[in-house]
């Protein structure tokens, strides 16, 4: 049977008004689908920190408190310096949480050394453990974050840390503390801390991905996490930390 | 660089207290509600006849108290406006949350219902002879039970009686629940023992009995009614064996620190010598614990006439009630003085007309005195005893 | 003793009204909280675009730094927070004070590691700045 123009005409009409009611249809449902790469359930976020490395400028202290509006006077990571002599108790400063760095120490006859600090993000974490309401918890990716749309301000975790990084910001009248910048993370983006790090001191690891540098780290080097015997399952690892650190 | 008031080195976010006077105050006041019930329960069902005089007031008195201990807390969050989150999304494992529902029964189960029980057949003459405004609130307080025969009366003795048996434990547990939140917090050395719970209790008992014999002596004289003698001695008595083994305890608390001197004694112990030494050496011990136990051990001793005897109870227990309370301050504000590193020390300093300073502390142990002149004007702890002396 | 009771069931029964109109329905799905907090805590806007981005216009600088000493540190440890930038490149970022800038890492310091180069600053320019003598993309002299 012959094919006549009017017949491909239709036919082609007939398609067209299907494709396009089909490009809306995606239009609509495929707009939901891309709407979350991240899966949660593939991450285990910690930090390695090698205390070697740290060189004391303050950058990261500076950048956390860039990015995420950190209150003046309190701090999400701050930079201890520690000047160890033999037998006696250690000598440890950090002027505004070394937020402008340190002034330079001359004394060449003893140990000294940084040690940057944050919240270690404990898969045991004791401030969980004490939140009455649930507005501090472990997030499925391991981030000990607070929920500022529900926390009472009842400073039960802030007693609860052993570590000392939370605080009660002064304008919210939440908890606040080190988020491990989540809202980076999730986006692929390193933390600001390990972004301004200079030399490499601190770096951002995620213990599920069998690519990340951390698990050759922890293999072959010796490693500590701050009051191991506290048993909170902290996951920011040094390297290299000295037995005097508190 | 150094931080005013900072001595060594703390963490930079452990400048700043978190918990302040009103949270020194929050135990100090749950412990004269523990104390109170427990003083009243010596006559409910251990049957220490001595002490029924002071029976309905220390009922009254715990009320009074319990009702205002929420308030600390309530102005010290941040967001009190979110406190009910506590009830509506408890998080099993935070003593803080379990322990808003300990109050809440204690409060409804315990105390209301045994206080009902007690002044039920009062409260429903009350509303029978009384008029207006006041035949209202009488009425609503009988929640539509008129029921006051002689059956209905060994019924509610028998409620009455079980439910005392419940309140000790709840009282225990009351105050042993906030020495709990205190003591389960292994990252501060201070606070985490487990004699916490224990210690609290039993200076709570202490503050509490101490508490009800003043309110008892001071309603007397403003009643001008001589006082039950007996009674008071009864109370001092106890007073005095529960003294003794809240400071044994508290002794073998600081015995075992120093003998075990773990990492946080250095620390603790230079705090105790400077920053608490008024406080905690002065005050809490000294003045707060040695002197009344003294004074109560001479009147077991030896013997005194009445005016004396009254007269060395009321500075016994005047001094006892300070010492209870810079006992909380040594336990809430001491823990937060030195640093988790051991490595320095911060101040507190108590503001005077701010949200958590001395003025709305000092409004808040007012607040529940007021309250009980309130109860004890709406039921009254006594008129019952007077009729029944001219009884019998 | 049936109307204390009534009393009491009465009260819960209020209470379980507010918590059902009041609590979030999903709360609890990954853990005692809320999820919507972890939509809230990633809200948060970026102020560092990361060197990635950087690198995309600016490969020069890139490569520059690549070949030396500063190859591993971050466009925005120096330049700066440049998301804005990275967003509308007209929004023209300050480039940062050099003295201050040199200093915060290179002054000498007896805590920082040997490996590390420090200087007294200023026994060691004479009063020059840094970048009269070095190239901050790649300061090898």
């Amino acid at each position: 049977m012959d094919i006549t123009r009017r017949d491909l005409f239709q036919i082609g009409g007939k398609l067209l008004v299907l494709a396009s009611a089909g490009a809306t249809l995606e239009q609509i449902v495929g707009a939901e689908a891309p709407s979350d790469a991240y899966k949660m359930a593939g991450h285990w976020w910690g930090m390695i920190i090698d205390i070697d490395k740290c060189i004391g400028c303050g950058n990261c202290v500076r950048g956390c408190s860039r990015e995420n509006d950190v209150p003046k006077g309190y701090y999400r990571t701050w930079v201890e310096r520690y000047q160890v002599e033999e037998r006696k108790q250690p000598v440890v400063d950090s002027p505004d949480g070394a937020m402008n760095g340190f002034p330079p120490l001359k004394r060449e006859d003893i140990k000294a050394f940084f040690v940057p600090k944050l919240c270690n993000h404990c898969a045991e974490s004791p401030c969980v453990q004490v939140c009455p309401v649930g507005a501090t918890f472990v997030s499925p990716d391991g981030v000990v974050l607070v929920d500022r749309e529900y926390c009472l301000g009842c400073r039960y975790c802030v007693q609860a840390c052993p570590y000392g990084c939370r605080y009660l910001h002064p304008e919210t009248r939440t908890v606040d503390k080190c988020t491990l910048c989540y809202h980076r993370i999730t986006r692929g983006l390193t933390t600001a801390c390990c972004e301004n790090c200079p030399t490499g001191a601190r770096q951002l690891v995620d213990f599920k991905n069998p690519q990340d540098p951390v698990h050759e780290f922890l293999r072959k080097n010796k490693v500590e996490v701050l009051k191991p015997y506290m048993a909170t399952r902290a996951k920011v690892y040094y390297k290299n930390l000295d037995g005097s650190v508190r | 660089m150094t931080i005013p008031g900072v001595d060594g080195f703390m963490y930079p976010n452990e400048v700043e207290l978190q918990w302040g006077l009103l949270i020194v105050l929050y135990p100090y006041i749950t412990g004269l509600v523990a104390g109170a019930f427990i003083l009243a329960s010596l006559e409910r069902v251990f049957k220490v006849e001595a002490v029924r005089p002071t029976y309905r007031l220390a009922l009254l008195t715990a009320l009074a108290f319990l009702l205002v201990a929420p308030l600390p807390l309530q102005l010290h969050l941040g967001h009190p406006e979110r406190s009910l989150e506590m009830y509506l999304t408890p998080h099993t494992s935070s003593a803080m949350a379990m322990f808003g529902f300990v109050y809440l029964w204690y409060l409804m189960v315990v105390l209301l219902a045994e206080i009902w029980l007690e002044y039920r057949a009062d409260i429903v003459r009350m509303a029978q002879t009384s008029t207006g405004l006041r035949h209202t609130v009488y009425k609503a307080l009988t929640l539509g039970s008129e029921n006051v025969s002689p059956a209905a009366r060994t019924i509610d003795d028998k409620v009455g009686f079980t439910i005392t048996v419940i309140g000790i434990p709840s009282a225990f547990l009351l105050h042993g629940y906030v020495g709990f939140i205190f003591g389960s917090v292994k990252a501060n050395p201070w606070w985490s023992t487990p004699l916490m719970p224990i210690v609290f209790l039993f200076s709570a008992m202490v503050s509490g009995i101490a508490a009800v014999l003043l309110l008892y002596v001071a309603s007397m004289k403003l009643r001008r009614t001589p006082i039950d003698m007996p009674c008071l001695d009864t109370i001092a008595r106890y007073l005095f064996y529960t003294f003794v083994i809240d400071f044994t305890l508290e002794m073998l608390d600081l015995v075992h620190r120093t003998y075990e001197a773990d990492e946080s004694f250095r620390s603790l112990d230079f705090m105790v010598h400077t920053r608490l030494m008024f406080s905690q050496v002065v005050v809490q011990i000294f003045l707060g614990t040695l002197l009344p136990l003294a004074l109560l051990a001479a009147t077991q001793l030896w013997r005194f006439t009445q005016a004396r005897r009254r007269a060395l109870y009321v500075t016994a227990c005047s001094f006892t009630m300070v010492g209870i309370f810079a006992m909380r301050w040594n336990v809430v504000i001491g823990g937060q003085l030195f640093s988790k590193s051991f490595l320095g020390y911060t101040s507190y300093k108590v503001e005077f007309a701010a949200r958590e300073g001395l003025l709305t502390a000092v409004a808040l142990m007012i607040l529940p005195l007021a309250i009980l002149v309130v109860l004890v004007k709406l039921l009254p702890p006594w008129e019952e005893r007077v009729i029944s002396k001219s009884g019998s | 003793m049936i109307r204390p009771a009534l009393v009491l069931l009465a009260g819960v029964g209020v209470f379980l009204l507010i918590r059902a109109a009041v609590v979030p329905k999903a709360f609890g799905q990954y853990g005692h909280y809320r999820p919507a907090a972890l939509g809230l805590v990633r809200q948060h806007p970026l102020a560092y675009a990361g060197q990635a981005r950087c690198i995309l216009c600016h490969d020069g600088q890139a490569a520059a730094r690549k070949a030396g000493k500063h190859a591993r540190v971050a466009c925005e440890a120096c330049h700066g927070p440049l998301e804005a930038h990275a967003n509308d490149p007209s929004i023209k970022p300050k480039l940062p004070d050099v003295a201050d800038l040199c200093r915060r890492c290179h002054e000498k310091d007896a805590a920082k590691p040997g490996w590390f180069p420090q200087v007294a600053t200023a026994e060691h320019s004479g009063g020059m700045k840094c970048t009269d003598c070095h190239q901050p993309h790649n300061p090898h002299l």
